[in-house]
């Protein structure tokens, strides 16, 4: 058992008691693996066992290895920093347990870091990072004596002896920080309100129900650095007083994360940091853990106050505000996780030091999930006002596969799409919101050229469909008339009426909507019409997806990662042959082909019929080679099954086909015109008898499109795409 | 037609085999809380825990309990996606469909598990080996498209990749 801290003092005391143990370890090589909930699920405890059991098999006496928190190369895990006394630190990445044995042999023994598996310490990766509230992520989250080196709860300790609750309001105003998880509303004007607010019984709530897909700064900062919010929170309730209870409210899909927090919160209360008399002092402040059930509206801050209370997370009518009547009617302020973590430093090195970096309005750094199409995904903390390229490009490594980069996703279902063109907008809180998109808890998503911008706002839509409590009629009947309308455009039967009939539709929900969630669930669709109309437009006049993603525009095979030449055409003339034939596919297999000739008559119309698959049904109708070659060839070959030839078509056939085999991008296109080429190179005098005696050797050419063809899986795909 | 009414035993009543030591649990879970105003979610969760879902008695149990009508009971088991009163399998597997994994493909893998095992989202496995769930993202987009089956979480995890993941459950 602890003794509890009595006084600042003894804060002091155990802090460079830790330090010298520290500085101990300091002279032995630490290895330290990063053990968030990404890299467990990499497969870091394999590594970290694989560590310890070469340590001990080789008995190296000057290593130690530790468990650390996640550093958030999310995408690159399993990772583990190597710091070896005087020789700086070595983040190595992607590691698996075969390769320990060589880092331990050639780094911990000899000294020689195994440089092709270290990340480059000069990658602007790790250097335009600006590292503050992830400061704490190499240190033992389970280990509240590690916080506590690192002048963890001095701040605490600062504001309960030698500050006013005015100074520390003062010092938080002066910083200019801004919550961090949604609109940016000054954190000391929130806790100003609660202040001022009459009654003597006042809550504080962590906000840590992060629901936003694609957002998981909230789960890193509470997986690695809880008592930063901790202490935030003490800080807060001090600053706001009349405050003994706060909660802090974590999403039930984050275990690693309540297990962490709990765990601080008992060290916390063991030491005397939390609990009566804290420090010696008069203060007392509890903090409790909820769980949350899984609810996205349960984000926002009466319906998360609602469920605290044991009722359904419904959003209730403001005013009146939290500030005034929040959790069980009393005076309540609830900011975001990041926003708790950042106060204590605030309040230690001072509102100059926390505004140094950021923009005029928007002060200090943010952490950024970076996640979707890019080369480095990960959680990225950069400062306020950094640009989207610097974020994209340098940070991020810029898009996989050399694929066209499209926009930027910001803020989750409540945020907005950011186009490529934007590029170079900071990311702050007036710049975002200036494009239609909110900054939201910082989640990035982004999409490539493969992403069609119609199927996301779609995507976004089903999401607040799902997580709209029904309360309200807006967001209710408002997000299902949207989706539906969205769905048909994606469908291809959608109308430029439908277009104003979207924003119509969004104008209303964003300002009669209750909630935040109805109020923003129409921002994706509204910045997407706005800053990618032209995809809209091509599915609705073109019937096509540039980005070949909608199904109902796209062949469905293209989907299924599976590309089938056009040979069911031989099948359809076997006559129920398909089956045998799919063993050899995609492979053209000429023996068959001319069998299925011979068994047909007639060359040209299984031409014909091979480009009438892809042309109908097959292509994605996003490259134009494919999508137009196999029209303008389907048209020739009607010509000439018509007895409308002339002889130069087949040169124009010859043309078109190499065309599509040599640009068109994916195998559909490419491999399109083979049955052609074949039949023209193996069968021309079936079609020099068309063009030059007007008859079809075998009769089979009635007239234009009289394809012959019982393929069971042309019917298939027939019914598929109607 | 006839009506089937739950039964649910009173407090004394309690039997001493599983279901009653189960119960036994959640009433005195019920009991530590103490009749807090915010305790019915927190109740819900721990018997879920308990139990693996939501059956009718324990929801009776607990309306009674706590005083709080079976209807709104109800309101809050199926507001919450953490809820559920059917039963689950053995392992839960949880395919995200947040939009980092749908991007990624998270889609497919839903398909795989249809094709190959016959499960819906929301369904199980004849055996109770497994049930299926979608989710909003787990945190972890880093490694989308990610599959978590119990604790364990599961990153870029291709279609082919599945048979492999659930035989190591068998």
């Amino acid at each position: 058992m602890v003794k509890p801290l009595a006084s600042a003092e003894e804060l002091v005391s155990l802090r460079d008691r830790v330090l010298k143990e520290l500085a101990e370890r300091g002279n032995k090589t630490q290895v330290k693996v990063h053990l968030g909930t990404c890299g467990i699920s990499s497969g870091a405890n394999k590594v970290l066992s694989a560590f310890l059991r070469e340590v001990a098999a080789r008995g190296l006496s000057n290593v130690l290895v530790l468990k650390a928190a996640c550093i958030g190369l999310c995408g690159r895990e399993p990772v583990v920093t190597v710091v070896h006394p005087g020789d700086g630190k070595v983040v190595y990445s992607d590691l698996t347990e075969d390769m320990v044995p060589r880092i331990v042999e050639q780094h911990l023994v000899r000294g020689d870091a195994v440089r092709e598996w270290a990340v480059d310490p000069d990658a602007p990766l790790l250097k335009l990072q600006e590292i503050r509230v992830m400061r704490n992520q190499d240190l033992d989250p389970m280990n509240i004596e590690e916080y506590i080196s690192r002048d963890g709860y001095q701040a605490l300790a600062k504001v309960l002896f030698d500050m006013k609750p005015e100074e520390v309001l003062e010092e938080v105003k002066k910083s200019g920080l801004r919550g961090r998880g949604g609109a940016g509303f000054p954190t000391a004007t929130k806790w100003g309100f609660v202040r001022s607010a009459p009654g003597d019984e006042k809550y504080i709530v962590c906000n840590g129900d992060e629901g936003d897909p694609g957002a998981y700064m909230n789960r890193a900062v509470l997986e690695g650095n809880p008592h930063s919010v901790i202490e935030g929170m003490a800080i807060g309730a001090f600053a706001i007083g009349n405050v003994r209870q706060g909660y802090a409210y974590v999403r039930a899909e984050y275990p690693l994360a309540i297990e962490t927090l709990s765990h601080a919160i008992a060290q916390a209360r063991e030491h005397g940091l939390l609990g009566e008399n804290i420090l010696g002092s008069s203060f007392n402040f509890s903090l409790d853990i909820f769980p949350g059930a899984g609810a996205f509206v349960c984000g926002e801050e009466t319906a998360l106050l609602g469920s605290i209370e044991g009722r359904r997370g419904n959003p209730r009518q403001r005013p009146p505000f939290p500030a005034n009547k929040g959790l069980f009617g009393k005076p309540t302020t609830i900011n975001n996780v990041e926003t708790w973590s950042d106060i204590p430093s605030i309040i230690l090195r001072g509102a100059d030091w926390f505004a140094s970096v950021g923009t005029q309005q928007s002060k200090g750094t943010k952490t950024l999930c970076l996640v979707g199409k890019v080369n480095n995904t990960g959680l990225f903390e950069v400062p306020l006002g950094t640009s989207l390229r610097t974020i994209v490009f340098d940070i991020g490594g810029g898009i996989p596969e050399g694929k066209k980069f499209k926009g930027v996703q910001i803020g989750g279902p409540s945020g907005g799409c950011i186009p490529a063109k934007h590029v170079d907008t900071p990311v702050d809180y007036e710049a975002v919101t200036a494009l239609g998109a909110i900054m939201g808890s910082g989640g990035l998503i982004v999409m490539d050229e493969d992403s069609c911008m119609v199927d996301v706002a779609k995507f976004f839509l089903g999401f607040t469909q799902d997580e709209s409590c029904g309360k309200c009629t807006p967001c209710r009947a408002g997000i299902p008339k949207m989706l539906e309308t969205l769905t048909k455009v994606s469908r291809g039967r959608g109308t430029m009426e439908d277009l104003d009939l979207l924003a119509d539709l969004g104008e209303m929900m964003t300002s009669l909507s209750l909630c935040g969630l109805g109020q923003t669930a129409a921002n994706p669709v509204l910045t997407t019409v706005r800053h990618f109309r032209e995809e809209y437009e091509a599915h609705i006049i073109d019937k096509r997806c540039p980005a070949g993603v909608c199904r109902s525009l796209v062949a469905w095979h293209a989907l299924e990662d599976r590309c089938l030449p056009c040979l069911e055409a031989v099948a359809g003339y076997e006559a129920g042959g398909y089956e045998s034939l799919k063993a050899v596919l995609p492979e053209l297999v000429p023996e068959r082909l001319a069998e299925g000739i011979r068994a047909s008559g007639c060359a040209l119309d299984l031409a014909r019929f091979s480009l009438i698959v892809p042309a109908r049904n097959k292509s994605c109708t996003k490259c134009p080679p494919c999508r137009l070659g196999t029209a303008q060839m389907v048209r020739i070959l009607d010509d000439i099954a018509a007895g409308n030839g002339s002889p130069e078509m087949l040169d124009q056939l010859v043309e078109l086909s190499e065309t599509m085999m040599l640009a068109s991008e994916c195998p559909v296109g490419k491999t399109a015109p083979e049955v052609v080429l074949f039949t023209l190179g193996h069968f021309r005098d079936h079609y020099e008898a068309h063009l030059l005696e007007g008859r079809c050797p075998s009769g089979t050419c009635g007239g234009a499109l009289a394809y012959h063809t019982t393929c069971p899986l042309r019917t298939g795909m027939l019914v598929q795409s109607r | 037609m006839e009506k089937t009414e739950v039964q649910v035993p009173l407090r004394e009543e309690v039997g001493t085999g599983y279901a009653g030591r189960v119960f036994r649990r959640i009433q005195t879970v019920i009991d530590d809380t103490g009749g807090q105003s915010g305790a019915l979610v927190r109740v819900l969760q721990q018997a879920q825990g308990l139990v693996g879902y939501l059956p009718s008695p324990v929801l009776k149990t607990i309306s009674r309990d706590l005083s709080i009508p079976l209807s709104e009971v109800y309101g809050i088991v199926s507001f919450y996606h953490f809820f559920t009163i059917v039963p689950r399998g053995k392992h839960v597997i949880q395919v995200c469909l947040g939009t980092s994994c749908y991007v990624k493909g998270g889609e497919k893998l839903l398909g795989v598990l249809k094709k190959t095992y016959g499960l819906e989202p929301g369904g199980i496995t004849p055996d109770r080996k497994f049930s299926l769930e979608t989710v909003r993202c787990l945190g972890c987009c880093g490694l989308s498209p990610v599959v978590a089956i119990g604790d364990d979480v599961y990153r870029k995890v291709r279609p082919s990749d599945m048979p492999d993941i659930l035989s190591s459950y068998r």
